[in-house]
């Protein structure tokens, strides 16, 4: 079985500072892959190379097992791979409409098509069960759930394959958190691919099948959730130091 | 929070009717001013409310009215353009230089003054904008630099000379004497205008119910396409209801003012129903957001400092077809005018929230008060104390009409 995204050995500097130090990590169809680490050990930034905002000086990264050149967002969603940002990334003064379609908006001519943007815009919010009155209102004036079911409709829409989750709970009340809990099991069984950002480890250990943890830029190590326990997880983000008996993690879990 | 129950009813009603608050409040403050000035000046010959008055201040507002369209967007988007009225005397200098005979000017014809001064406008405009998008300077440097220049250069270019009288074809920009379309054609603008609100209206609505959207009740549908249609027809009765001196003819619509009014259309149409308009928001509510969903947003801006240099240039033909003659200060301080138009009429300087509609309300209510209070014989030190005032008590109902709405 072929990863759905590999990156290989990617190394990033800013200025003085080794932000990714030959970093690997990969994902496969169907699977969530959760990455913990400290704030600064290079999560968002490996996720923003992968997301076409940074692009890293070195390394690889296979898509499908072909290598690709991310170097926009745009290059990473025409491979299928959708981030939805820590701080939600909405333009909190456009409605949801605008926002589910932002940067590409469908048009008739030079006209925005706004009926079937708004049609579209109900058809897929409503699949993920998150009730919003008015699409038509700025999301500036929406609940956190709300506004993380737009982001996540925004994903979901140009059909996702890989999905980077950064943080995606950070905002929400307990009913809420459950609910990206349920939307993530449900997209895990259509095949899509996530890597989940999180410092909440009781959320990784729901949903997450393999864990990466980083530190200082490098990884530390790939493990299979059920062969961890918490506190192997923390011995990990404090320490840097794998868990004695856990199995190397490159694949994803064997199934039966 | 507890809301009174009529004010929450209130507030329904006002959601329903699908109109922007600020725009509201606009039409309301502009109502309320008009009302206040003619009885104010009900006892003199030239009353406010009068044709040959009205007629007056849709002239005088047309050159700040084609410039604010274009100051939205750039402060939507989170910039200032302080070089406008600069970019207006310049350009307005340059196309005087085009036409006027020699040896003042080089005899050029009068469209192609026109043109190459839109050109210039939009390239002046542009050259701004590459600098704040592409190389981070903040507009407000670099369009001050550009007030400066521009300023100058204006002087520069003529020696310091006035220039003039320009070509009588070009005047007509100007909404001179020559310068109105008459009773027949304000006639037929205003009656296309009004076959196309309710038109838009009627196809908008049986679309929308066809798709199966919400569309607004019928009564509010009525109501504010009803209002636009009178608008339009007190519009086109005042218009015409102002002779040439010592005759009964009528003079219509002036040239500038058809021009400004087709701008704004224009404006309003791009910011609501384009990727351009939808993208200058987007980049005025979350630049990062704009960015990651894949906007370029460095040539929408240098697009938007474009625009703008297109319209002060055009605002600049305007002015200077309606002096005849182009000084090197034409246009000067004309920047704080545009942007105080745009603020009181709604747009916020925090960037992301600005209508079209209300910065052509607030530029027309800004040349209500000036005209009112010159009718009232009020100094021009009063005049802009009071103007002051009314900015400064925009810009906080704007800002409390912000945090409520969050």
């Amino acid at each position: 079985m072929t990863p759905l995204v590999e990156m290989r050995n990617i190394c990033l500097r800013f200025g003085g500072n080794q932000a990714l130090d030959n970093v690997s990590v990969n994902l496969y169809p169907g699977e969530v892959v959760g990455l913990l680490g400290h704030n600064g050990a290079g999560k968002s930034t490996l996720i923003k190379v992968l997301s076409g905002a940074y692009q890293a000086d070195s390394g690889q990264i296979r898509v499908d097992g072909r290598e690709v050149q991310i170097r926009s967002p745009q290059d990473a969603q025409a491979l299928g791979i959708e981030t939805i940002y820590q701080n939600l990334a909405l333009a909190d003064n456009l409605d949801a409409v605008a926002n589910v379609f932002l940067g590409r908006e469908k048009v008739r001519g030079i006209r925005l098509d706004e009926d079937f943007m708004e049609l579209e815009a109900r058809k897929t919010l409503d699949r993920l069960r998150v009730k919003i009155p008015s699409l038509r209102v700025p999301v500036a004036q929406m609940s956190g759930g709300q506004r993380q079911t737009v982001a996540i409709g925004r994903a979901l829409y140009f059909k996702a394959r890989c999905l980077i989750m950064d943080e995606p709970t950070a905002a929400l009340g307990p009913e809420e958190t459950a609910k990206v809990g349920e939307l993530i099991k449900a997209l895990k069984a259509e095949g899509v691919g996530i890597f989940l950002i999180s410092h909440d480890l009781h959320d990784v250990f729901d949903l997450a099948d393999r864990i990466t943890v980083m530190k200082n830029g490098r990884v530390v190590g790939t493990v299979y959730t059920q062969d961890v326990s918490h506190d192997d997880v923390l011995g990990m983000i404090i320490g840097g130091v794998m868990p004695k008996n856990a199995r190397p993690a490159q694949t994803p879990l064997p199934t039966g | 929070m507890q809301m009174h129950s009529a004010t929450r009813a209130r507030l329904d009603l006002i959601s329903s009717l699908g109109v922007d608050v600020r725009v509201l409040t606009m039409l309301v403050v502009l109502a309320v001013v008009w009302v206040v000035f003619q009885i104010l000046t009900l006892n003199q010959p030239g009353q406010f409310l009068s044709p040959q008055n009205l007629w007056n201040l849709s002239v005088q507002t047309a050159v700040v009215g084609i410039m604010v369209g274009g100051m939205v967007l750039v402060i939507v988007a989170r910039q200032i353009d302080l070089s406008v009225g600069s970019v207006l005397g310049f350009t307005g200098m340059i196309m005087a230089l085009i036409q006027t005979v020699p040896p003042l000017g080089w005899g050029g014809h009068w469209a192609l003054a026109l043109l190459a001064g839109l050109l210039l406008g939009a390239l002046i405009g542009a050259f701004q904008g590459y600098w704040v998008a592409y190389w981070g300077v903040p507009a407000f440097v670099v369009t001050l630099a550009g007030l400066l220049i521009f300023r100058n250069a204006t002087f520069i270019v003529a020696s310091g000379r006035t220039i003039g009288p320009l070509d009588d074809n070009f005047k007509v920009l100007g909404g001179g004497l020559n310068g109105s379309i008459g009773e027949f054609w304000t006639w037929v603008v205003g009656l296309l205008v009004m076959v196309y609100i309710v038109y838009q209206a009627l196809s908008n609505r049986s679309r929308r119910l066809k798709n199966g959207l919400p569309v607004r009740p019928l009564w509010a549908e009525v109501v504010v396409n009803g209002f636009l249609v009178l608008v339009v027809l007190a519009f086109v009765l005042v218009m015409n209801a102002f002779p040439y001196p010592g005759t009964n003819t009528p003079r219509g619509m002036p040239v500038p003012v058809l021009i400004t009014l087709a701008v704004l259309f224009a404006l309003n149409w791009v910011a609501l129903n384009t990727r351009f308009g939808r993208y200058v928001f987007a980049i005025g509510g979350n630049p990062e957001a704009a960015l990651l969903a894949g906007i370029n947003v460095k040539r929408t801006l240098v697009a938007v400092f474009a625009l703008m240099g297109v319209l002060a240039a055009l605002a600049g033909a305007v002015q200077a077809a309606r002096l005849n003659f182009v000084t090197n200060s034409m246009g000067n301080l004309l920047e704080l005018d545009v942007i105080a138009a745009a603020v009181i009429g709604g747009t916020a300087l925090s960037g992301g929230s600005g209508t079209i509609v209300g910065a052509a309300l607030g530029a027309l209510l800004m040349s209500s008060l000036r005209s009112g209070m010159v009718l009232m014989g009020l100094p021009t030190e009063w005049q802009n104390v009071v103007l002051g005032l009314v900015l400064l008590a925009a810009v906080i109902w704007n800002s409390v009409y912000l945090r409520n709405r969050r």
